[in-house]
């Protein structure tokens, strides 16, 4: 085949994005002897996992013995609303341990506990203290862990390298067209397996804690090829962002500061969240300030206070709260841990976030409350994967972490992220592995196909003129957070949708000035086109769930119906244009549907080793 | 209110200055103000970002002459009249704008001998105690801003990149020669290939860490002693060596 003068790289296996996800899988490809690269939008080391802040959630009992993976896959299903696929959880849950020692292995240094073990603290959702972490600086111990482990693999980096697009041969994938940022130049590389691990497209809102990266690549690339998305409506708000100053609205307040003691109160200092209790948490949740100090205290016997409740109860109540006319001066409330803790504790405990609100917010938070409001934080949906081999449905297509859906349900707990990447990057490794070696095919990467993505990028420069890709993507941030907000009609969805449909033009004719190197404009107007598909995918999916379950709020269908258990959505191509459909869930292996229904003196005391 | 800028556009060949004006909004950081010009004057500069938040060490720029991160410097640091000059990372080759080629870092830390770790005690968990990992959790808590390599004169001034590994990665030799788990022996490697003995303690990489890591009284000096008991006073290491902790000088 003759790809004229574009630069061809060679690899069994490509990893697209070098996040937690990314780097773990492509460990795993180099241990079982594959030819493996890594290309990430960014430099190694950026990812949005650096900035993970609180914790990785694994069942270490290290703090409280009666822990064990049972109890995490219950509480994982319990906080996904029973819509997560029912294998990953229990893959998950049973692997993160394994997981998290394995990176001490590798040199990263956790918290420790007074006995010199993994120290574990508390989190929304999770039964015991689980999250193991550094401070609030989680994410970068775990970046940088892989990181310096994986340059000493035999993996190719390649830095500041984008994917485009991916090549089929036939139904297989061959190859994936990207370029590299510095030069904008293109690069073709041909490839047996490819792993997607891109992140989230929390870009397309306006107030969001993710970075410029997240613009639903992966989605938009895995969809182009035939490859499924699933739970799309699931869009996690976290209710913790700053609101104030406006330039930095968004950015995420870890919910390590309610872990360790933090509450929250209205404008007429009420700690609101024990109005907002849901029945289905109630026994397990505090009913009164008194017995909420208790737990803070270490007493076992208490309850867990509500300002832990998954994130998607106190994202609302919080929203509630500010309607009635109840918010912090800049629409938000407040989150208080100086009056619970002392100075030392908080910057020993949470020093970034210490740092972040000292010097963004000029808020000393060891003697103010925060202002905090809910802030679009994450993904559960995403690329429809088999559970054991992450595979797609397109032959050669892997995907793993954030970009991966399933695992979370209708709502992820904290800490089930990071845990997440780790155990299905290791087992997309694994897939692509075991696929490689039973693949007999040559494949190649048409000319044909090759060209024509490398067209639609350079059109963007060869214009004389259109529109600003900024502009329009402000246009599609202000589009998601007017109609596909934290709580939905059906109604705002179909003006959202239309409205996106509209947009679709002015995609088609944006332009970007000057050369194709380095030029952030150019990179702008080519996520654009996967923007739009991962928010029209949302937006579609959130208008045929008519109920609200978890993360997806329907002002016009309250509460959960019994219906709403039996499926998930699935977005795919047609020759139509995009497709939602609700697909029938098969019916839990009859162990796991008896752990999660189980009660919790049933899990506790059963001893499980690792 | 209306803020002026200079700000550095060019490439590997040539460049300059060029002016632009943009209007402040409450909380702003300097890195507001390049995203402002970037949608209304300028689509195409380059800049690098990620967590806006002080957390990725992705915009390290120079504002005003000071190596800083663009994203934690606020511009009411600055005097309303003030001319806020933004460039490149002067120690590292310009690709475009503001963005750097930071490439030779990834080199050096990829030089470094990775973690070793000793066998674990019950097959299961390592012991380690609070107080004997936090040394090493303040070196770890570098972002990799590259700020302190921009600083350094040995990079910077004297540009002998070939000799000295800089304060970054000293800090990370640290982190792993004082690793409680660890057992292997980096410390001729950092006399010798490392270039331990480049510095000389001005202190300006500390100045300028925005993770205030004491990189120099923390981290070089300690590794400077373990170079000198070793290579200068044998006898004191054979002795930490047979009744010290392992292999490791405490
Ligand atoms: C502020 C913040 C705090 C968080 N705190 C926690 C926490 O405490 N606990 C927890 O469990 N989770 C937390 N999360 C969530 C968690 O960090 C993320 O879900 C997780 O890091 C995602 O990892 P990933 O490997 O899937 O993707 P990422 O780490 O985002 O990596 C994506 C990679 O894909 C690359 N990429 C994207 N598109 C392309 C393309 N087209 N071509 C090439 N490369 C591409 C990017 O450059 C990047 O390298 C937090 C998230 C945020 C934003
Ligand atoms: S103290 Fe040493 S490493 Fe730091 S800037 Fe000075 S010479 Fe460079
Ligand atoms: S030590 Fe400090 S200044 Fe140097 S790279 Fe790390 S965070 Fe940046
Ligand atoms: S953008 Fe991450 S440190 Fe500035």
């Amino acid at each position: 085949m003759d790809y004229s003068d574009i630069q061809t790289i060679e690899h069994d296996v490509l990893v697209v994005g070098a996040g937690g996800a990314g780097i773990r899988a492509a460990i795993e490809c180099a241990d079982k002897g594959l030819s493996t690269g890594i290309i990430s939008k960014s430099l190694l080391g950026k990812a949005h996992t650096v900035m993970a802040e609180g914790g990785i959630a694994a069942s270490l009992g290290n703090v409280d013995s009666r822990d064990n993976w049972k109890i995490h896959f219950r509480d994982t299903m319990r906080g996904g609303k029973f819509l997560n696929q029912w294998r990953m959880a229990e893959l998950h849950a049973k692997h993160a341990p394994d997981r998290v020692r394995e990176l001490e292995e590798w040199g990263a240094v956790f918290d420790r506990t007074d006995k010199g073990l993994i120290s574990q603290r508390n989190f929304g959702g999770h039964r015991y203290p689980r999250l193991a972490h550094v401070g609030d600086r989680t994410g970068l111990e775990i970046i940088r862990t892989l990181q310096d482990f994986c340059v000493h693999q035999s993996i190719a980096t390649h830095m500041e390298c984008t994917g485009l697009d991916l090549v089929l041969d036939g139904d297989k994938v061959s190859g994936l067209v990207g370029y590299w940022r510095d030069t904008g130049r293109f690069v073709l590389f041909k490839t047996k397996a490819i792993i997607l691990a891109t992140g989230g497209g929390g870009k397309a809102w306006k107030v969001t804690s993710n970075s410029w990266e997240y613009t639903g690549d992966g989605l938009g690339m895995a969809y182009r090829a035939g490859a499924e998305l699933i739970d799309m409506e699931f869009t996690q708000f976290h209710p913790t962002g700053m609101v104030w100053p406006p330039s930095v609205k968004g950015i995420l307040v870890t919910e390590g500061v309610r872990g360790d003691g933090g509450i929250l109160l209205n404008s007429e200092g009420k700690r609101f969240m024990f109005n907002y209790i849901p029945e289905k948490f109630a026994s397990e949740t505090a009913d009164t300030e008194e017995e909420a100090s208790r737990w803070l205290e270490g007493d076992k016997e208490a309850r867990r206070p509500p300002e832990l409740l998954t994130r998607d109860v106190v994202a609302r109540a919080i929203k509630k709260e500010v309607e009635a006319g109840r918010g912090s001066p800049n629409g938000g409330v407040f989150l208080d841990i100086a009056s619970r803790r002392p100075a030392a504790f908080i910057k020993k405990k949470l020093p970034s976030m210490y740092h972040q609100f000292k010097e963004l917010a000029e808020i000393d938070i060891t003697e103010e409350p925060m202002e905090v409001g809910p802030t679009l934080h994450y993904f559960m949906g995403g690329i429809r994967v088999n559970s054991d081999s992450q595979q797609t449905n397109v032959p050669g297509l892997f995907a793993c972490g954030e970009c991966a859906g399933g695992m979370h349900g209708a709502n992820r707990l904290g800490g089930n992220s990071l845990s997440d990447l780790l155990v299905f990057g290791k087992l997309a490794g694994d897939g692509a592995a075991n696929y490689i070696n039973s693949l007999t095919d040559q494949l190649d990467c048409s000319n044909e196909e090759v060209s024509k993505i490398i067209k639609a990028a350079t059109d963007i420069l060869n214009r004389e003129e259109g529109k600003n890709p900024y502009l329009v993507h402000e246009e599609l941030q202000s589009i998601l957070q007017t109609y596909v907000s934290i709580v939905r009609t059906g109604e705002e969805l179909a003006s959202g949708l239309e409205k996106l449909q509209a947009l679709k033009a002015d995609i088609n004719e944006v332009f970007a000035h000057a050369s194709a190197q380095y030029n952030p404009g150019w990179n702008e107007a080519l996520d654009l086109k996967n923007l739009i598909i991962t928010a029209e995918a949302v937006t579609r999916a959130a208008l045929i769930r008519e109920e609200s379950r978890g993360a997806h709020t329907r002002l016009d269908f309250a509460g959960e119906r019994v219906e709403g258990l039996e499926y998930n959505i699935v977005i795919k191509k047609t020759e139509s244009g995009m497709h939602a459909e609700k697909i029938q869930r098969d019916d839990p292996p009859k162990e796991l549907a008896n752990i999660a229904f189980a009660s919790l003196k049933e899990l506790e005391g059963e001893n499980l080793g690792a | 209110m209306e803020r002026n800028f200079k700000i550095w556009r060019g490439d590997a060949e040539k460049g300059e200055f060029k002016n632009y004006a943009v209007k402040l909004e409450q909380g702003m950081v300097v890195l507001d103000a390049i995203h402002r010009i970037q949608v209304e004057h300028a689509n195409d500069l380059a800049v690098r970002w990620n967590c806006k938040a002080g957390k990725c060490g992705s915009c390290s720029v120079e504002i005003n002459g000071r190596p800083k991160l663009a994203c934690m410097t606020r511009m009411n640091e600055f005097s309303p009249e003030e001319v806020i000059t933004v460039q490149p990372m002067k120690t590292f080759p310009v690709i475009k704008d503001l963005v750097t080629d930071v490439s030779w870092n990834y080199e050096q830390n990829k030089m470094i001998p990775p973690f070793k770790p000793r066998k674990k005690k019950n097959g299961i968990d390592h012991v380690m105690y609070q107080q004997d990992v936090e040394r090493i959790q303040e070196f770890r808590k570098c972002i990799e801003c590259y700020l302190c390599q921009d600083v350094c004169h040995v990079l910077r001034d004297q540009d002998k990149k070939e000799k000295f590994v800089g304060p970054r990665f000293m800090i990370r030799l640290a982190s792993l020669e004082m690793h409680p788990l660890d057992i292997d022996d980096r410390i001729p490697k950092i006399k010798n290939d490392f270039g331990s003995g480049m510095c000389n303690i001005t202190r300006c990489c500390t100045d300028v860490c925005p993770e205030h890591i004491q990189i120099t009284d923390n981290g070089i000096i300690p590794l400077k002693e373990r170079v000198v008991d070793r290579f200068y006073d044998p006898v004191r290491w054979i002795y930490n060596k047979l009744f010290g902790n392992g292999a490791k000088q405490e």
